[in-house]
């Protein structure tokens, strides 16, 4: 089942029209049974565990079971994203529990002014690239010869 | 679920895929030109899309230009030197060089932007290796969207439309004009037309059958959401294709494929047969067969893998990555201070970019400072940013861009207007996350170049309607065909799009030199394999599909299909073993420089779909 969800915590994203499970996984698994109001993994096969849907669930209700295929019972990986750090909790088959905390990033969310600090672009049909006379740091190289 | 309501989007530029090189192209292009419309279309959200969905935990394209420090710092010639030894000799020196000398550019917006980059006490970048800087990557897809996405403005993308097609133009032949594509959310048709192209769809996973057969299907190493829809876009429109033989089998932690970068070259770790020996060393003479690049340092990564291959088969398997070895040595003499936070790090490297392989070490009471870890080949993959070349044959810049490798503008394919870069750009790879932003930039700023140069509109070929319906055909035929059956997986009139996967994967693995032939194969083979090919490719125009998901998943295998049978033919056209540890021709089991020292180049015709394989002339430009 790779991902899967927690029928007591997902509460359907308060039936807005889209979840957050399914507005984030990047191979359209999750979805919502409308009946039920819960999230599911339509396509557990086709899951990476690439762990976004239970990064962004509001209600923390998504975890993952490693693959049926090779993993062994017991484990658990869980993840507590904040604004700045991330935080996972890794719980061994034989019960020893690891915890790390890691940057995930150095300015708030929302913050990006993706053309502060470039100036104004020259000329369309040289080499220069926006933000390579203010970042690169050198000169753009050029082959011996040229 | 019929007649979808159909939406028309006209814009100046059209990028196709928001992964990292479509976000560079975004940034690029609204740089140069605020006042053109440039329109992204993605299949999923762009903040988790693509092959750095899941975070990456380091760089691996940084030069250090601005520290022009011999011990620190790269030049771009060195570049092209190793990855044309990593790739036998065969790679474009132009595309490479051209990515070298922007990219560090690319790393310190992404700083800026607020990604977290490993700083050494001098503050400098920390290399985990020559090449590569160590990231807290876990939010580099999310920053790196966001940054595209401002550029961009309201507006301007379309989330979850996945591109089917594109529409060429209806007056001026080999010119692009647009796309076409559908909503997985809605019912409902998008056609885009546009003057210049954009194709940043990414590699192809899952056109073999996986280790992994069951549940763990979806673990292949390469994002198994990147369908090759862009090479087979691009190969339909009638652009030329190159290195379409060559493929990337990593080696990396068994099952989970956990990355091995750190290991080998931060922490130093060796790898050992089950008897504890180092088989790099022991099989060392099998290099001298597979002269000059045998010598090259470091071995090339195919060799590398060649010379795994041959312990596994004489029984000296499983192999280990020694990783308690490893942290012994590098803790010796520190206190337990050190020793934890080399166990940090160890486990941030799976938790930032496969997690799965986290799960598969606590599942296992796995402690890499305690016990080694399993290492393994994976199935094959078909990419051009990272180890592997595959992807259009593109102009070169005009600069550095021998005679015959420039037509005009940076990063065109021979398709007039249709561009592509990152994993769409063939026998440039090594690019990684850095470059593929880097190459999308690069082609961005020629496709204003071009825009201003082709100022008049395009004209689709083709009405809205009618193509339309044949985008949403497998929903029609599942309407059509299902009274025939109480099941709806087991019907006489159509194929479902998991089960036609299983049998493309079949028959590749089968006959293309897939795991189970120990990625063996030959010219016997190969025929078989296309005559089976051409049979199932009939059989795709049964594809069902029960709703929108399933119709997502019946144009991925379409674009999968003509990915594979590209894969097929080139391998079939070249008539050596160049690559051992990737893919070994039983009937050409040598490594021949002499006729093969070239690229392999194809085409379809867009009238007759006939193919044409040829060789393309390599041409140096960076010495030896
Ligand atoms: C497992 C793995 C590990 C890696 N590790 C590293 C590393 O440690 N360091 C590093 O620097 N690089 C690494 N890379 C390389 C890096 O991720 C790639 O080089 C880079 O992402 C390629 O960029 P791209 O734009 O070509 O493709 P992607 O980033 O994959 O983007 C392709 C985009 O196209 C979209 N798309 C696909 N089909 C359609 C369609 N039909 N319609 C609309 N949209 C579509 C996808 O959803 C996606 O957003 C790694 C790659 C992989 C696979
Ligand atoms: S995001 Fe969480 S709460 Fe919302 S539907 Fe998905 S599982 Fe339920
Ligand atoms: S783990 Fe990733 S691929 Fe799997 S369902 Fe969640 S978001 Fe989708």
């Amino acid at each position: 089942m790779p991902s899967y969800v927690n029928p007591e915590k997902c509460d359907g994203c308060k039936g807005r029209d889209k979840t957050a499970c399914m507005y984030i996984c990047p191979n359209d698994l999750m979805t919502l049974d409308k009946e039920a109001m819960k999230g599911y993994n339509q396509e557990p096969e086709m899951c990476w565990e690439c762990y976004s849907c239970v990064k962004i669930c509001p209600q923390s209700a998504i975890e993952v079971r490693g693959y049926a295929d090779f993993v062994p019972m017991g484990a658990r990986v869980t993840p507590l994203r904040g604004t700045d750090s991330i935080i996972w909790a890794v719980k061994f088959r034989n019960g020893t529990v690891k915890r790390f905390r890691f940057p995930i990033r150095t300015k708030p969310e929302g913050s990006i002014r993706p053309y502060d600090g470039l100036n104004q672009p020259g000329d369309l049909r040289d080499i220069v690239l926006a933000g390579d006379r203010e970042k690169l740091g050198a000169e753009i190289p050029v082959p011996a010869g040229k | 679920m019929a007649n979808p309501e159909i939406t028309q989007v006209e814009c100046d530029i059209l990028i196709l895929g928001g992964g990292m090189s479509g976000c560079g192209a975004a940034f690029e292009a609204k740089y140069w030109a605020p006042d053109l419309k440039v329109v992204m279309v993605e299949k999923s959200a762009v903040e988790r899309s693509g092959a750095v969905a899941q975070g990456l935990s380091a760089i691996n394209l940084y030069m250090g230009l601005r520290y022009n420090d011999p011990s620190y710092s790269k030049t771009p010639e060195e570049f092209v030197r190793y990855v044309r030894n990593d790739m036998m000799g065969i790679a474009r020196d132009d595309l490479l060089y051209d990515i070298a000398r922007h990219v560090d550019t690319s790393v310190h917006m992404f700083e800026e932007w607020g990604l977290p980059i490993w700083k050494r006490p001098d503050g400098k970048y920390t290399r985990e290796g020559p090449w590569q800087v160590m990231i807290n990557g876990e939010s580099y897809k999310p920053i790196v969207a966001e940054a595209a996405k401002t550029a961009l403005g309201e507006g301007n993308l379309y989330e979850r439309v996945a591109i089917t097609n594109l529409i060429m133009d209806a007056e001026e032949e080999n010119r692009v004009a647009g796309a076409i594509g559908f909503s997985t959310r809605e019912n409902r048709i998008y056609v885009f037309k546009a003057k210049v192209v954009y194709m940043g769809a990414g590699g192809a996973t899952a056109i073999f059958r996986p280790r992994s057969t069951g549940e763990g299907m979806g673990r292949t190493w390469f994002t198994v959401f990147n369908t090759g829809s862009g090479y087979a876009m691009m190969l339909e429109a009638g652009a030329e294709a190159t290195q379409m033989e060559h493929r990337f089998v990593p080696t990396r932690f068994k099952d989970g494929y956990g990355p091995v970068g750190a290991w080998f070259l931060l922490f130093k770790s060796g790898a050992t047969n089950a008897k504890g020996e180092d088989y790099l060393k022991t099989r060392e003479a099998e290099l001298q067969k597979f002269l000059p690049y045998g010598e090259a340092k470091p071995t090339p990564t195919p060799l590398r893998n060649h010379q795994m291959l041959l312990e596994l088969l004489d029984g000296n398997g499983p192999i280990y990555m020694r990783t308690e070895e490893a942290i012994a040595k590098l803790a010796a003499g520190e206190g337990p201070e050190r020793l934890k936070e080399l166990e940090s790090e160890a486990w941030e490297d799976f938790l930032d970019m496969t997690i799965s392989q986290a799960m598969v070490w606590a599942a296992q009471n796995i402690e890499p400072d305690k016990a080694p870890s399993e290492i393994y080949p994976t199935e094959p993959y078909i990419m051009g940013s990272h180890s592997g070349c595959s992807g259009m044959w593109v102009s070169g810049p005009e600069d550095l861009a021998p005679p015959g490798y420039h037509w005009g503008y940076n990063r065109m394919t021979t398709v007039k207007g249709l561009f592509t870069a990152g994993d769409g750009a063939g026998a440039s790879p090594h690019k990684f996350s850095s470059g593929s932003f880097t190459e999308g930039r690069l082609a961005a700023k020629a496709m204003v170049a071009f825009v201003r140069d082709n100022p008049n509109t395009t004209k689709l070929n083709g009405g809205a309607e009618e193509l339309g319906q044949a985008v949403y055909k497998p929903l029609t035929n599942f309407e059509k065909g299902r009274g025939a059956s109480t099941r709806p997986d087991v019907n006489p009139n159509y194929l479902l799009p998991n089960q036609a996967l299983r049998r493309l994967q079949k028959l590749m693995d089968e006959y293309v030199a897939g795991t189970s032939t120990w990625y063996k194969t030959s010219e016997t083979m190969l025929n078989r394999g296309l005559q089976l090919l051409e049979m199932f490719k009939e059989d795709l125009e049964n594809l069902g599909a029960a709703d929108l998901h399933g119709l997502l998943r019946c144009w991925e295998l379409k674009h999968r299909t003509a990915v594979a049978e590209a894969h097929l033919r080139h391998i079939m056209f070249r008539q050596e073993t160049r690559w051992p540890g990737y893919y070994y021709r039983t009937d050409y089991p040598q490594l021949d420089d002499t006729n093969w020292r070239c690229f392999v180049n194809s085409r379809v015709d867009p009238k007759t779909k006939k193919w044409d394989v040829f060789k393309k002339e390599y041409l140096q430009i960076v010495p030896d």
